[in-house]
């Protein structure tokens, strides 16, 4: 087990590297210089060339990659061209925001979807399965922006229970009833997604040899639900889990900007609105850094319930 | 309760006598349900299975011995349907059984040894767990019901049995996995064991291993055990008794000594001819039975063996054959040929 949690926690390190390696090199050849956006267009060449190199921009591609993770490994993401203010400072103010905005929607999903899935599976055909599997198929096909947009207008603007922008002043109430809404704008597809998975799953397991050697020893039908079943009809629903949280860091981007709350995504969009590339990358490195930890984590929850993972 | 269970004095041993059998399945016949329409798995089939003894069910694949076994558990596909007959197990009809008592009988009065180890435990649970879990009907505590499994454990032959409990399916070769689940069938003492083909997954020598402990097993423990397989030299080895299916249908019963000197029915004589093991002279060509089996969406009139039946003749089209003894009244076939006087006829009519 250990030996598997240190190989996944090298390998994510890896991938953190290069993916953030790749994106600087694609970022770096869109055409733009950094140091005439922030100087204006009547700079002269030799401020414009002494600002890259006080940038570090006139060193060779490998030389500045190299120089970047130097700096990331000191917790230095660089500094903003507009504001002058720390860009890992900036970044990490919003990280929260969409870290509970993204935990709080796949949590509620789950909540619901897993076991309404396992529900249908186990009562197929059923009316509850029949509606489940209608509603589910309408939220997965609804846009989460539409959702986000109608969400507003029904719970802030006709009924005036929830309040429809921003993320609160602070206080714990006051974050929640402010995560209400965008959570559920952003959550609501996920839970048919999750019951549909969960359903089919369940339903391929419960037909497995191993189920019907259970049930011919005459263990009580929750028990095999429970500890027979659900336990490995769950395992792609982890990983999917991991997956969707990359899915929702884009996905919270509509969310953010529809409810005007602080985030990665909201600054994303100003900051390439504005090609303020130090923040640019100091939020891909986050994201990257987010994304890597989930399928990590969703890998481990694995090896956890599955002794077979492990030793993979 | 009206029915009580018999109550048993021992292992029986050989001889059925006047006890009533455990097990009785008296013109059992079950259908699927199928696009193409309904397929008559098994048609009119009666055997019995008596106490502590092994008997063998035989025949080809698709024959109906495994759904016999899973009709018998009430363990079958949400498309089988049985449309007539009983299987009479310890005074109780299976076949009227509430669910919910046919769930207290499973994994108590009886358990099931399925085809496929590899699939057939639980591959995220420990096999300490799944060995508890069975004996969940057990007053016992943990602790006892854990050395029970330890003990049965060492009784099937997995070598350090105290520490390999902690162990899951997957660290098990597929032999070590069928005596894990040998040793649960038996950890429940029932009194009835359906074993389903439980050496076709795997290769000769371990066959011949676990039919080895199964027979010493069942000796030691007095259970019965309805064990089907397709392979003649397995059964010969292990049952008391073999009944021979042929397309959902019993064509021939009885002791399997007699069965093996003197089968009574075409169909297993052909069978007999074609197992490699019986074959006497060199040849470059293995005997096979010519034909295919019927399709069983609409049975044909009369003998169901008649397409491949080297001793075919006018009233195997029409009549359905009666069941006639062989060579004893224990030793019965499906067949016009072993009809009482009826042999003698036809001897006379070839010379």
């Amino acid at each position: 087990m250990w030996i598997y949690f240190t190989r996944r926690l090298f390998l994510a390190l890896a991938i953190v590297a290069v993916a953030v390696t790749l994106l600087y090199v694609m970022i770096h050849a869109v055409p733009g210089d950094p140091a005439s956006i922030m100087l204006g267009p009547r700079a002269t060449p030799e401020l414009k060339a002494e600002l890259r190199a006080k940038m570090g921009l006139d060193e060779p591609l490998p030389i500045q990659i190299l120089g970047f993770f130097g700096d990331l490994l000191r917790g230095d993401l660089g500094t903003d061209v507009f504001t002058g203010r720390e860009v890992g400072q900036i970044v990490f103010e919003k990280v929260p925001f969409t870290v509970t905005l993204i935990a709080t929607s796949i949590g509620w999903a789950a909540l619901i979807g897993i076991p309404l899935g396992c529900y249908s599976a186990i009562r197929r055909n059923t009316i509850v399965d029949k509606v489940t599997g209608v509603l589910s198929v309408s939220t997965i096909a609804i846009p989460s922006f539409v959702m986000a947009i109608y969400a507003l207008l029904i719970f802030a603007v006709w009924l005036k229970v929830l309040p429809a922008i921003g993320a609160g002043a602070g206080g714990l109430l006051d974050t929640l009833t402010h995560l209400i809404l965008p959570a559920f704008a952003v959550g609501v597809s996920w839970v048919g997604y999750l019951a549909r998975v969960v359903r089919a799953s369940m339903l391929e397991v419960l037909g497995e040899n191993h189920v019907r050697m259970a049930r011919a020893f005459g263990l009580p039908e929750k028990r095999i639900v429970f500890r027979y079943a659900l336990p490995i009809a769950v395992l792609p629903t982890i990983t999917l889990m991991g997956v969707g949280v990359a899915y929702l860091l884009s996905g919270a981007v509509f969310a953010e900007v529809v409810f005007a709350r602080p985030g990665i995504g909201a600054l994303i969009v100003d900051a390439v609105d504005s090609r303020n590339y130090p923040v640019v990358m100091g939020c891909v490195v986050v994201t990257t850094t987010l994304f890597v930890a989930a399928t990590t984590l969703a890998d481990l929850i694995n090896a956890l319930l599955d002794p077979r993972a492990r030793e993979g | 309760m009206a029915n009580a269970r018999p109550t048993s004095g021992g292992p029986a041993t050989g001889s059925a006598g006047a006890e009533p059998p455990l097990l009785s399945v008296r013109n059992l016949s079950l259908d699927f349900g199928s696009p193409k329409g309904r397929v008559h798995a098994l048609r009119d089939v009666s055997l019995e299975v008596p106490k502590g003894r092994i008997v063998g069910i035989v025949g080809e694949s698709g024959c109906g011995k495994s759904t016999l076994a899973s009709a018998i558990i009430r363990l079958l596909a949400a498309n089988a349907e049985v449309v007539g007959g009983s299987v009479e197990f310890e005074g109780q009809d299976l076949m009227a059984l509430s669910e919910r008592k046919m769930r207290d009988l499973r994994g108590r009065r009886m358990s099931m040894i399925f085809q496929d180890p590899m699939t057939a435990l639980n591959p995220v649970r420990t096999i300490e767990a799944q060995m508890l879990d069975i004996q969940y009907r057990e007053p016992a505590d943990e602790q006892e019901k854990r050395r029970r499994a330890i003990a049965m454990l060492d009784t099937v032959g997995i070598p350090d049995p105290a520490n390999r409990l902690k162990a899951y399916p997957h660290q098990f070769s597929g032999g070590m996995r069928q005596r894990i689940c040998i040793a649960m069938a038996l950890l429940v003492e029932p009194a009835l064991v359906l074993a389903d083909e439980p050496t076709t997954a795997l290769d000769a020598t371990l066959e011949v291993q676990i039919v080895n402990l199964l027979k010493r097993l069942q000796a030691e423990m007095g259970c019965s055990v309805m064990f089907v397989s397709h392979h003649l030299g397995t059964v010969a080895e292990l049952c008391d008794d073999v009944v021979v299916m042929y397309a959902g249908e019993v064509v021939e019963s009885g002791p399997v000594r007699d069965i093996f000197r003197n089968p009574g029915h075409p169909y297993t004589q052909a069978l007999l001819a074609c197992d490699p093991g019986r074959i006497k002279q060199k040849t470059r060509e293995l005997p096979t039975i010519p034909g295919e089996v019927p399709n069983l969406v609409s049975v044909p009139h009369g003998c169901i063996f008649k397409s491949r039946c080297r001793e075919v003749h006018d009233r195997c089209e029409a009549e359905v054959p009666g069941v006639h003894p062989v060579s004893n009244e224990r030793h019965r076939a499906k067949c016009h040929l072993r009809e009482p006087g009826k042999a003698a006829t036809r001897a006379e009519a070839k010379a």
